[in-house]
């Protein structure tokens, strides 16, 4: 059995302009000690998939529909207490912002044995015990000394590490990680990846990584999940989807980034900006920006469907297959020539 | 002349070359920290940019990275005025500016402007986009009212929005649009010089290939000199022609972009690159990153010596000074890397086996 199951997961909000479908039926699974990649411009719903499955969305103007299984126990339905000892306990989440998800008046000790102690009845002894092997573990110096410090002496990348800590530190079975190293520079983004690397090696715990970075997918992931619009457009292994990638935005996606392996003159720009979620485009919802858009694709859906490559990476996309091969076997020319 | 010439001289405080647009000459900017409120006394300083010197030429894209706090915002503030510098000397176009007053700065801003990071906090949310762009034009009195408008929809269609949106407010935009508008504000009054702060971090991946597609359309159509401040070196190294990197308020390392990318000399910019995750699986597999340890020192009380030293796998007691390596090449380090890319073993034995300082670095 997977550890977590999501089927067709649906989430909407009603707002004061009208009901916004952030996420149209997203389906997924995660192995244990698995990581999955969700990549996604702003607004795609990829974070808001994940509060959903914690059960962290506001309950006052939330539609949702669909399962989430974890453990076989579908979240959606549970209880608030029920899902209260499941979340930080079996299933903890590491946000973008360390700056902000810190509780400022508190010392970074007291917050640690907090959590600790809101799952196990253990004394405050044992917790700090377990809060300094944390710190310890993440790689924060003089771990001692600095339980009693506040989060604004550390700097962003420290912070990030205390977040981990806190996250872990209840040996979670799955870690959501919602862009958790995109406040970072890029050699603190290094030590937090390479730092969540080892300790799933160590923990065992299966990784979810919401990200709209490419090269932070590529280098973490197992899986990777590609959503635009609230939909999944994309769905295959990693190598897979770098390799052979099937859907125009995908494309567009790989070919609008800069890189530092390869020499592009000019970027492939996706024309336009994402539809509102208000009022999405009817067919696919990237046909507004799509250069292979066909008369099909503005009426019709297409489904998340298996490639006829590959019957494990699914794709909804109306072009053909003959195309899709053209395109992605130029983009990878283009974009891998100097990097060969 | 050479590359390597041109900013030879410019380090060594030789009159500079009629094609160099800007030269910023041992540049320093301290932040005073005061103590008391009434008898304030001056108790340190936040040394955000130190010694900085480098050359621009005219129609040339110079990029400048480095990590947060690394002091490259603030050079950018100084180079078009909008700070005091506290030493050293910045001439633009032939001009000393350093002691410009504000009324004699104010016609030398129509020749440099500047784009800013965050396309939701640099537009005023109380105005149109019309007054947005056209305000420049109107600050320096060029042309009537009817003028104004006509050059705003002219600018509005060379960066890509509809010129009908020109009664629109900023909320009304995305953020890609919103920065095509800060791109239309900065081109209004026909600079030589543009000072891009961080431009695309704060766009998603589609939108920022957009707006670099744009500034290169507009350097190539207007002859725009840029510097293009990023702490992506990805985005930087796509734009530049020469790249500048900054660690603690110091130069580190300049060179043109394909030398910098394909040989790099200073081990932090070594770091810094192999720190750039890179889309594609198999090669990232293969490669063994560089992690630093650590964070950025703090400016207030930088590390003795070479400021990189506490972060680096092999360093001297003794302050760098800029050695070349040719063609404009210059780097702040004893121990260059002697190829690239290197494993971190080889970075931290690094150095011994040859001599430390390459030939040429010892004449100057």
């Amino acid at each position: 059995m997977a550890l977590l199951e999501v089927n067709d997961l649906h989430t909407s909000f009603a707002t004061d302009d009208g009901i916004v479908r952030a996420v149209e039926g997203v389906s997924f699974t995660v192995e244990k000690g698995q990581t999955l990649g969700i990549v996604g411009e702003s607004g795609c719903g990829k974070s808001v998939t994940c509060l959903t499955i914690m059960g962290l969305n506001p309950k006052r103007n939330t539609i949702t529909s669909g399962e989430a299984l974890w453990k076989g126990k579908n979240l959606l339905t549970a209880k608030p207490r029920a899902l209260r000892e499941i979340r930080g306990a079996e299933i903890s989440m590491i946000f973008q912002d360390p700056m902000t998800s810190l509780n400022p008046v508190h010392t970074i000790g007291k917050q640690l044995i907090e959590a600790v102690q809101l799952h196990r009845d253990v004394t405050t002894r044992a917790a700090r015990a377990r809060a300094r092997e944390l710190l310890k573990a993440v790689g924060i110096p003089r771990a001692d000394a600095r339980m009693d410090d506040y989060p604004h002496q550390f700097s962003g990348g420290m912070r990030q590490r205390v977040m981990i800590a806190m996250a872990l530190i209840n040996d979670p079975d799955l870690l959501i990680a919602d862009e958790p190293t995109t406040a970072l520079d890029v050699t603190t983004q290094a030590q937090i990846l390479t730092l969540m690397k080892r300790l799933q090696e160590e923990f065992g715990s299966a990784i979810m990584m919401i990200t709209h970075d490419l090269g932070v997918v590529a280098e973490v992931a197992d899986d990777v999940l590609v959503m635009y619009a609230a939909n999944v457009v994309e769905q295959a292994d990693v190598d897979d989807l770098f390799n052979r990638p099937q859907h125009p935005y995908t494309w567009g996606l790989m070919g609008s980034l800069p890189r530092l392996e390869a020499d592009l003159e000019r970027l492939t720009q996706i024309p336009g900006q994402p539809p509102s979620l208000l009022r999405p485009p009817a067919g696919c919802r990237f046909h507004p920006r799509c250069p292979h858009v066909m008369e099909v694709c503005k009426t019709t859906v297409p489904p998340l469907a298996p490639s006829e490559r590959d019957a494990a990476h699914l794709q909804a996309c109306h072009l053909d297959q003959e195309t899709k091969d053209r395109e992605a076997a130029k983009l990878i020319e283009a974009t891998m020539a100097e990097a060969r | 002349m050479n590359e390597q010439q041109a900013t030879a001289m410019s380090m060594n405080d030789r009159p500079q070359e009629s094609d160099d647009l800007l030269v910023v000459e041992d540049v320093q900017k301290y932040f005073p920290i005061t103590r008391g409120i009434i008898f304030q006394k001056q108790i340190g300083a936040v040394q955000a940019v130190d010694g900085v010197s480098f050359s621009v030429k005219q129609g040339e894209t110079l990029g400048i990275v480095g990590e947060s706090g690394c002091g490259k915002s603030t050079l950018a503030r100084c180079i078009v005025k909008l700070l005091e510098v506290t030493g050293g000397r910045i001439q633009f176009d032939g001009r000393d500016i350093t002691k410009l007053s504000r009324v004699k700065m104010r016609p030398m801003r129509r020749e440099m402007t500047m784009i800013f990071q965050d396309p939701y906090a640099s537009l005023n949310p109380r105005k149109r986009v019309g007054f947005i762009v056209g305000e420049p034009l109107e600050v320096h009195g060029l042309g009537t009212a009817a003028e104004i408008k006509r050059r705003v929809q002219e600018l509005l269609e060379v960066v890509g929005l509809n010129p009908e949106h020109y009664n629109r407010f900023p909320h009304e935009f995305s953020g890609g649009q919103r920065q095509r508008i800060g791109v239309a504000r900065a081109l209004a009054v026909n600079p030589k010089l543009i000072v891009c702060d961080e431009p695309v971090s704060a766009l998603d991946v589609s939108v920022q290939a957009q707006i670099l597609n744009l500034l290169k359309d507009l350097q190539d159509d207007f002859g725009l000199t840029y510097i293009f401040i990023a702490h992506d070196l990805n985005v930087v190294r796509h734009i530049s022609d020469r790249v500048l990197v900054m660690y603690l308020g110091k130069v580190a390392e300049v060179a043109s972009r394909d030398v910098l990318y394909k040989e790099p000399k200073h081990p932090y910019t070594g770091a810094l690159m192999s720190a750039v995750p890179i889309p594609n699986p198999e090669l990232g597999r293969k490669r063994e990153p560089i992690v630093l340890e650590g964070d950025v020192p703090s400016p207030v009380n930088p590390p003795s010596g070479c400021r990189f030293h506490p972060r680096c796998p092999r360093f001297d007691v003794e302050e760098p000074p800029l050695y070349p390596f040719g063609a404009g090449h210059v780097a702040a380090c004893h121990y260059p890397l002697e190829r690239w890319p290197m494993t971190p073993d080889e970075i931290r034995r690094r150095g011994t086996a040859q001599a430390p300082v390459p030939e040429q670095a010892l004449q100057t």
